[in-house]
Parts: structure tokens; sequence; C-alpha cells
């Protein structure tokens, strides 16, 4: 398998049903600082992203795990934790760039998206598709689409074209 | 869930108590506007002063608020209205609820009164009393701000009162967010009486979910429901403004305070003018319809600054009734009225009824302080809006809503004033729809749609459909009179039931019969809470909670004669719309009788008074029965 999860931030309308969905499916709770995915906000400016693991393939939570806990699991495309070598010291916590490790203080263990084994609940939910579980060969070609789209509206208006007889 | 608190603060003397919720209470009440109506009925003393320290400001969670069940993020403000002297009851959206309830609480009774301006700040089972000097005098949109920088957390959820609260406009309101206001009965006004600004939240504790799997399972079944729904299709682009055309091109609209019902080259405020200024829709906590607007504020003082919405309400109460027509003024104006935090709606009539005092001779240039006030002036909008907030010439008297504008203003003035108990009426033209019109008059709030609206009436699914969910014979069409009681006694309960468990009752049949119905919330209440109820108990709970809300109003004085349209309903036909909607009047014979069949419906006598084997079956003769 070759998925990826994608954020469309343009997308959010900042429910925060993935939160809630992510922490009853993990924690048979709900309880937005248990959930492996948190939408930042700014209220006044009307603006909110949802942050969440990226799967990196160069890790940095792997490179500095000193006892080798996490580690790429290919067949999923994601960085996965052994909760059997997990040490706890949270030095994963301080590497991630993205915030995106977390530590669950009911379960006193570090936290981060593993994406529901295949199954993301939270993109289940996601209403508007800000979160989405694609291929990753094809992930740009949406994109490249919706751009190219936008450019040949352009030439239909701009440029003579050559008649086809 | 188990471990839900109720916390009581009284701002007198500092103190702050916490207690369980008990099971018993849980059972007949759910939580929200359920659990808030018993503490009101049980904490407030009847005939109290609602701007004095013994009336109760209460704030509340719902059963399954803060869930995973759809928009499970509503929050209920009530206590003794300083706008109609009976129940005070106001409800929102946004995330504040659900903050509260990760922060331990369920419920906030608030007693008392600050020595100076205070804030609440809860975290996590604790509560403290802050000062609040430094926010006071601070706009809505400024108060949130500036509490999140001191605490140095961006996640801090806060529901505050603008300067409309502070200087006791009685239909000042509490807002969260940009523009989730509980925006009717001057809970606003409550709070600034108290010298609180605001209350703060940040919670971190989860609530236990019974059945994980199962309810998961439920809201994928239920949000399919609601998104393969043509109303939410539509409302999840357009928002309330939705409802704009249709009410105009029928002739339901209120216009030039209900002197036209129609207003003629109405479309510049339509839905689809919207478009232009909107930069996408922004949803409340959990829900899947998102049918709020934001936008870039495109004028005025505040250009360039962000605001979210308008809802139709506020659309057609600063705009419509007024009879301005600039999309760009009511996108100003609807900033404006939320940075100053009052009844978007509650202004507009005040203002319209103003201007027809003006124009019929009632009023004079002394009154207004030679402010020309006329129909269809932007600059009268705004300049009112700042009287009212600051309470300030003309504005002074009309902050103090109708009842006692109308005392100030002369008996001349009465008959203009369209209000109910005191509060104002929806910018509808209800003339033409018996059953709407009893259902705003007979409100436990005052005059309002929210409590009942039919809102199955107005799309008229088959008359099988409609029989077989209501379980009765409902009124053949929009203009009969006949079975309207019972339809609205069924939407109330509905009602009562969606703010008690804490769920935006858009879902809840209020725009259409294929959405969450009872069943559906006995069912996500189960998997959720672990609580066992069956639909025929839920309805009895909300049967339980309206006919409470009806007791506080007795107790205030409140009877049959309270539950009338205004009187020009009676007497004035409306002058324009489509032929089932032109030359209406309400029955005055025909409303009694509707009005008899609803008591009976409720198992109330002819006075509006709950009879004694009702309390016994409801179990509510004990009340107050102090419990909590």
């Amino acid at each position: 398998m070759n998925k990826m999860l994608i954020v469309d931030h343009s997308k959010c309308t900042g429910c925060r049903l993935c939160e809630i969905v992510c922490s009853v499916k993990k924690n048979a709770a709900s309880n937005p600082a248990r959930a492996r995915i948190t939408v930042i906000k700014w209220e006044p400016i009307c603006v909110e992203t949802p942050m969440l693991c990226q799967q990196c393939e160069s890790a940095p939570c792997m490179a500095v795990c000193p006892v080798g806990a996490l580690a790429r699991d290919e067949e999923l495309a994601r960085v996965a934790i052994n909760y059997d070598l997990c040490i706890g010291c949270k030095f994963c916590v301080a590497a991630c760039p993205f915030g995106a490790m977390g530590i669950d203080t009911v379960a006193r263990q570090v936290i981060k998206c593993d994406l529901c084994d295949g199954d993301p609940t939270c993109v289940k939910f996601c209403e508007t598709k800000a979160l989405q579980y694609v291929d990753a060969t094809t992930v740009n070609t949406v994109k490249m689409r919706e751009a190219a789209e936008k450019l040949s509206e352009l030439l239909k208006k701009t440029v003579a074209r050559p008649s086809v007889s | 869930m188990r471990d839900q608190k109720i916390a009581y603060v009284d701002l007198s003397t500092g103190e702050v108590r916490k207690e369980l919720i008990p099971e018993k209470i849980r059972k007949m009440y759910l939580g929200g506007r359920g659990i808030d109506m018993y503490l009101l009925y049980n904490h407030i003393p009847p005939g109290i002063d609602p701007l004095g320290p013994e009336n109760v400001l209460a704030v509340s969670a719902g059963l399954i608020g803060g869930t995973l069940a759809p928009s499970s993020g509503r929050c209920h403000v009530g206590g003794k209205s300083p706008l109609t002297d009976l129940i005070g009851s106001s409800n929102m959206g946004g995330f504040f609820a659900p903050e509260l309830r990760f922060a331990g609480f369920d419920h906030l009774v608030v007693k008392g009164k600050g020595e100076r301006p205070v804030y609440l700040w809860i975290h996590d089972g604790e509560i403290e009393i802050r000062d609040a000097a430094h926010l006071w005098g601070k706009d809505t949109a400024e108060t949130p701000a500036i509490i999140k920088r001191d605490h140095q957390d961006e996640d801090i959820k806060v529901m505050c009162i603008g300067v409309a609260g502070e200087n006791l406009v009685r239909f000042a309101n509490v807002l969260t967010g940009l523009k989730n206001a509980a925006g009717r009965t001057g809970m606003g006004c409550v709070m600034g009486s108290k010298n609180l600004k605001a209350i703060a939240v940040r919670g971190t504790q989860g609530l236990p979910i019974s059945y994980p799997a199962e309810a998961l399972g439920d809201l994928e079944r239920l949000t399919g429901l609601i998104r393969d729904n043509m109303v939410f299709q539509v409302l999840s682009k357009l928002g309330t403004p939705m409802f704009h055309g249709d009410s105009n091109q029928l002739g339901r609209l209120r216009n030039r305070n209900l002197q036209r019902n129609q207003v003629p080259g109405g479309e510049s405020l339509y839905a689809d003018q919207l478009e232009k200024f909107s930069i996408g829709m922004a949803a409340c906590f959990g829900c899947p319809v998102h049918c709020r607007h934001r936008y870039v504020v495109p004028e005025g003082p505040d250009q360039g600054s962000y605001a979210e919405g308008p809802e139709w309400s506020t659309l057609a109460g600063i705009a419509t009734e007024l009879d301005i027509g600039r999309m760009e003024a009511v996108l100003v104006g609807n900033q404006l009225v939320n940075k100053y935090g009052m009844d978007s709606l509650e202004f507009g009539s005040m203002v319209s009824w103003a201007i027809e005092l003006y124009e019929k001779g009632i009023i004079d240039d002394k009154v207004t302080g030679g402010l020309k006030l006329e129909w269809g002036n932007e600059q009268v909008m705004y300049e009112m809006m700042h009287q009212i907030a600051k309470r300030e010439g003309l504005g002074d008297i009309l902050a103090e809503g109708p009842l006692r504008a109308i005392d100030k203003l002369g008996e001349e003035s009465r008959y203009y004033n369209v209000h109910v108990k005191g509060m104002s009426w929806l910018h509808t033209d209800e003339r033409p729809s018996p059953a709407m019109a009893l259902g705003v008059a007979t409100s436990t709030r005052g005059a309002d749609h929210l409590r009942s609206r039919p809102g199955l009436d107005a799309n008229l699914p088959p008359p099988e459909t409609r029989n077989k969910l209501f379980g009765f014979a409902v009124p053949p069409d929009f203009n009969s009179y006949e079975g309207s009681g019972k339809l609205i006694w069924w939407h109330e309960l509905m009602y009562t039931i969606s703010d008690a468990l804490g769920v935006c009752k858009f879902q809840a049949l209020f725009l259409s019969p294929s959405t969450v119905s009872y069943d559906d919330y006995c069912k996500l209440t189960g998997y959720i809470t672990g609580l066992e109820i069956s639909a025929s108990e839920m309805m009895e709970a909300g049967e339980r909670i309206y006919t409470l809300e009806r007791m506080f109003n007795n107790r205030e004085g409140a009877e049959r004669k309270d539950d009338f349209p205004p009187e020009r309903y009676f007497v004035e036909p409306t002058p324009l719309g489509i032929p089932s909607f032109k030359g209406k009047t309400i029955d005055r014979e025909k409303y009694e009788q509707q009005l008899d069949e609803y008591y009976e419906a409720h198992g109330w006598d002819n006075n509006g008074v709950p009879t004694p084997e009702t309390l016994e079956r409801l179990g509510l003769d004990k009340e107050p029965s102090h419990i909590i």
C-alpha cells in the first residue's frame, strides 16, 4: 500500500470532529487533549488548520529514539511506535518539528497518529474532505488538474485557437 | 460523565462550591436547558429584581454536549430576564460548552455581585474569580483576545459581554467566538449587573463514551442522514440567509415595523448576494453543517477586520425591518452589534418601532435629540446602535426594551410595539400562519420561534408522512388553525430536548422531516452516556422541562392574557404577498380555540396553569424540591 493522509487546509471549517472521533476511537472518551489530531485555530482571523503526524520518511522522532521504538512501517507508509520497546523518555516529543508527537497523560505514554491501521477515523467523518486518505502516487495530480483547469480557462479566453477540421 | 459537576459561585462572598449531579435529576431533566431550568426554579426567589444580586446566571452544557453527537456544542444561558421579568433563557453554539465539560463542569450557577468587575477563570476542576478591571469597556472581540494573551493560551474559550452588557442594556447578550450569541432575553445584562465581564474556560479532562464502537457506527449513519438532506446542503452553502428570498417572495417578512410584509426590490439582500463577500463557511463544535459565513468587513471604521454571519435574524432585524437594502451595511452593522454585545433582533424591532412612532408624530425631534428617524437610512441604524449600547439620548429609552420604553414614550406608543411578554417579535410576519403565531405568542421566553417553530408545517410533506411522524393529525395547510395547538406542543417538547441534550435544533426536525429524531437521540444518548431512555421518556422529560418554565412564569404572575400576539395581528391585514399570505389577520375567536387546544395538550387549565394531575404525572408537584 502507498497511501497518505493529506490535509487541505482551505477546506477546514474548524468543527474539531476529527479530534473527537480520534479520541473516542483510541480512548473511548471524547477528549481533544488525548487526540492524535488537533485543529489549531486563530479565531479572530478565521484561520484554522488540522495538525497531525506527517509520517516523515526521515523522521526526527525515529532519529532521536534511544531504544529504536520508532520505526517506518512501509506496508502502511507510516512511522509506528513499538510500545514494548518505548521507555517513555519523550525525546521524540521534543524532536518532532510539527508537535505531532503528543503525550497522553492518562495512559502515561507518547502518542501519534497511526492512520488507524489503514482506515483513518478522522477522514471518514470529515464533512468537507479537508482530510483525505489518498494514493500517494497520484496525490499531486488532483491539485495539478485544478491548477491546469484555471490555466485552460485563461487560455480559452486569451489565445486564438486554431480550428481543427 | 458520572463525575461532571455543578459549580455554585457567589460573586458577593467569593465562595465556590462544587457538587456532583444526582442521578435522579439527570433522568428527570437530562442536562442543558433542562437542569438549567431546575436550577433557576429552585434558586431564584419569586419577585426579585432581575438586576439585583439575588438573580442567578446559570450556564449549562447539554447531556451529550462536547461528544461525537452531531453538533453538540450548544451552550444554554439562563436567569430571570431583565426584559420580560419572566424566564430568561438563551442558547448559543460555538465551542464554549464542550470546553466547560472538558474542564469538569456541566453547570455553573452564578449568584451575587462582584464588588468590582471580575471574570471567572475555570480550568480542569478549578474555579477562580479574577479581576477584570482591564477588560471593562472592551468589546466582545477584544475581551477574549486579552484573556488569551494574559493566560498565554490560544485555546481558551471565552463567553463575555460587550459594552451593552456593562451598561445594562436590557437586551444585551452573551457572545462566544466572533458571533455565536446567546442572543435573547438579556442574559448579557444579567452578567453586567453582576459585574461579571466574562467566563474563560480551558479543560483537558475527557468525557467517557460508554459504547465507543456503537457510537461511532451510529454517527456514521446520522452524518449520512444529514449530508444527504437537501436542506442541509443548501444551508451549508448559504447559511440561514437562505430563508430570506422565499420569505420575501411569499410575503412573510416583517418590514417597517409590521406595516408591510414584503420588501419591493428586496433581492439585494438575498442569500446569493452574500457570496461575493463570503470567504468561506465555519462550523460549530462537531457540526457537519457549517452554516456560518465568514467575511472581511467591507467598509467603515472596522474595514478589513474579520467577522462571521450574518444570521438571517440579524439581516432581517437590522436591515429589512428598517428598509435598508445594501448588503455592505448589513455586514458592517452585524459586526458592530456583535461587538457591542446586544440582541440584533431586539435592536431592529425597537428601532423600527421608534421610526414608526416618529413617522406618525407620536415622538418628535425633542425625544430623538434632533435625529431624523427615517426608513432606509443606514446612519440611523449605526447611530442607534451607538446610542443604545452607550445608553445615550433616545438609545437610553430603547435600551429598556418594550415594556419599560412604552411606559416612557406614552400610551399612544403601546399599540405599535410588536412584542409578547415584553420581548420583541422576530422579523417575520406570522399573520398568515396561525400555528406559527400561536407558537411565537405562547413561548415561555416571550415572542420567539425557536421554542416551537413547526418547520414541517411550512415544508408540507405528504399527509401520511406527517401523521406518521407526529402520531396525530396535524393542520392540513399553512393557513389553518385546527390541530395547531398540538403541533406546537409537539415541537416545544422536541426543541426542549435538543436544548437539554446540548445539540443544535437545526438537526432536530427544525428544517426537515428526514433528519435526526427522538429514536435517534435515545440511541445515541445510550451509546454515549450509558443512560437507557426510551423515546416516550425523553418526550416526557421535554414536557417536564417546558412545564417547569411555565411554572416559573406563572409564579411571576404570567397567565393566559400574556399568550396573545400583539393587537395589530388581529386588526391590520397583511397588505402584500401571494394570495395565501395577503389580506390575512389572526382571527381572535379561532386563536382562543387554538390556545385552548394548546393548553389541553400540555395538561394546563384554561388560564395556562398546569393542573395538579399534570404536576403529579410529571413529578413536579413538590417543586421547588431543592435537591441541587
